[in-house]
């Protein structure tokens, strides 16, 4: 195969969908980490969840399928553990949660013409992982290829995360110090890592760096949960102020350098099965 | 067993269902103002961020207000970062991070 443009249409169908499967691939490749992610955190939450808060199996299952949001299940099991009233601790996931929004409007126009149910069904699953991981393949493809998106939600974060918090609360007591094993950094280094991964020009530079600072301080001054929501909202913002010239958008959506800037190394495409999308 | 907070799982469902599908199923959404589309394309990297320096820079005691904390944890993630964005290799990343906290906790380092 060569960079030449495809001439007939049956060469162009092949050439599409060899490339439609080597996204899907580095796609599986990508999501080879956060599964990593999704079985160390699902595994510590479900340890913490019995031993800090008393959670039965039963709970943390019911917790795992039904809110499916390992930072809100987190910060539950540590407000329960401080004695925090039931109130207290749904006024918290609300506001934990509520960056979902954003998520979701976000990716609400890959789905456009799809059913409600399928919808529906979707956002039940939008998570920070589902969320990054999807969009990275849409921009890669240039297209809504919801086989990506149910593998992410699916695939990558649903089952591992919900089969390592039942094991983490039913054969965790066994581990004496989960630190020693350094399952505590695997939640923040795949928050950062996927940021990273949707960092296709300086204005998402500017929104990370904003968003993470702004985090911290407010953080510190008003509670860990109103910090992040707080960076989520303003770190766009200032972001915006980056103008579109000096933006240095490097991966405009759709096109073969979004695709290039998100790949994972290990998971290129040869270099002959390259081509630009609109040859 | 106990199934006490299976009740207020379905609580915290219910306020958490509404975020996630408010933008995917209010129709026309995707027609917001270009502005407006920006911004959204730039909260993924602004909370994936938020939420990872919040949870490796700030400490939260059981008793007292969150406190700004440099450990082991935050060297072994930065690491992580690094090295994701100069190998664009999530599991690496990840695996040198587990890999430096283990180490350095043995070593007595924290």
């Amino acid at each position: 195969m060569t960079d030449a443009p495809t001439a007939d249409p049956a060469s162009a169908a092949i050439d599409a969908g060899a490339d439609l499967r080597g996204h899907r691939r580095r796609l599986v490749l990508d999501g080879l980490g956060i599964i990593v992610t999704a079985v160390g955190f699902g595994f510590v939450y479900g340890l913490a969840a019995r031993e800090d808060a008393g959670f039965s199996p039963v709970e943390v299952v019911a917790m795992s399928t039904l809110v499916f949001a390992g930072a809100a299940q987190f910060a539950a099991v540590g407000y329960i553990a401080a004695g925090v009233a039931w109130p207290g601790v749904v006024l918290l996931t609300a506001l934990l949660n509520a960056r979902h929004i954003l998520y979701s409007a976000s990716i609400a126009p890959w789905f456009a013409g799809r059913s409600l149910p399928l919808r529906a069904i979707a956002a039940h699953l939008l998570t920070d992982e589902a969320y990054a991981l999807s969009m990275a393949h849409f921009r890669r493809t240039g297209r809504a290829d919801l086989w990506g998106y149910w593998f992410a939600a699916i695939a990558v974060t649903f089952i591992p995360w919900n089969l390592a918090t039942l094991a983490g609360v039913v054969v965790g007591g066994s581990i004496p110090e989960p630190e020693a094993f350094g399952i505590d950094v695997i939640f923040p280094g795949a928050m950062l890592g996927l940021a990273v991964g949707l960092i296709t020009g300086r204005r998402e530079i500017v929104a990370a760096f904003v968003g993470a600072g702004v985090g911290i301080g407010v953080g510190l001054a008003m509670g860990t949960a109103v910090g992040i929501i707080a960076g989520g909202v303003i770190g766009p913002a200032v972001g915006l102020l980056v103008p579109e010239r000096a933006a240095h958008e490097m991966a405009p959506l759709g096109t073969t350098p979004s695709a290039e800037r998100y790949a994972m190394p290990g998971t290129h495409l040869r270099p002959d099965r390259r081509r630009e999308p609109d040859e | 067993m106990s199934t006490e907070f299976v009740g207020l799982a379905v609580l915290m469902l219910a306020v958490t269902y509404p975020s996630r599908a408010v933008g995917l199923l209010v129709p026309g959404i995707h027609r917001l103002p270009k502005p407006a589309l920006d911004y959204l394309q730039l909260v993924g990297p602004a909370v994936l961020s938020a939420i990872g320096a919040v949870a490796v820079l700030v400490r939260v005691p059981e008793d007292g207000p969150p406190t700004f904390g440099i450990g082991v944890d935050s060297f072994a993630v930065l690491a992580a970062l690094l090295i994701t964005a100069w190998r664009r290799n999530l599991l690496f990343g990840i695996l040198v991070a587990v890999a430096i906290a283990v180490v350095a906790r043995a070593l007595g380092l924290g």
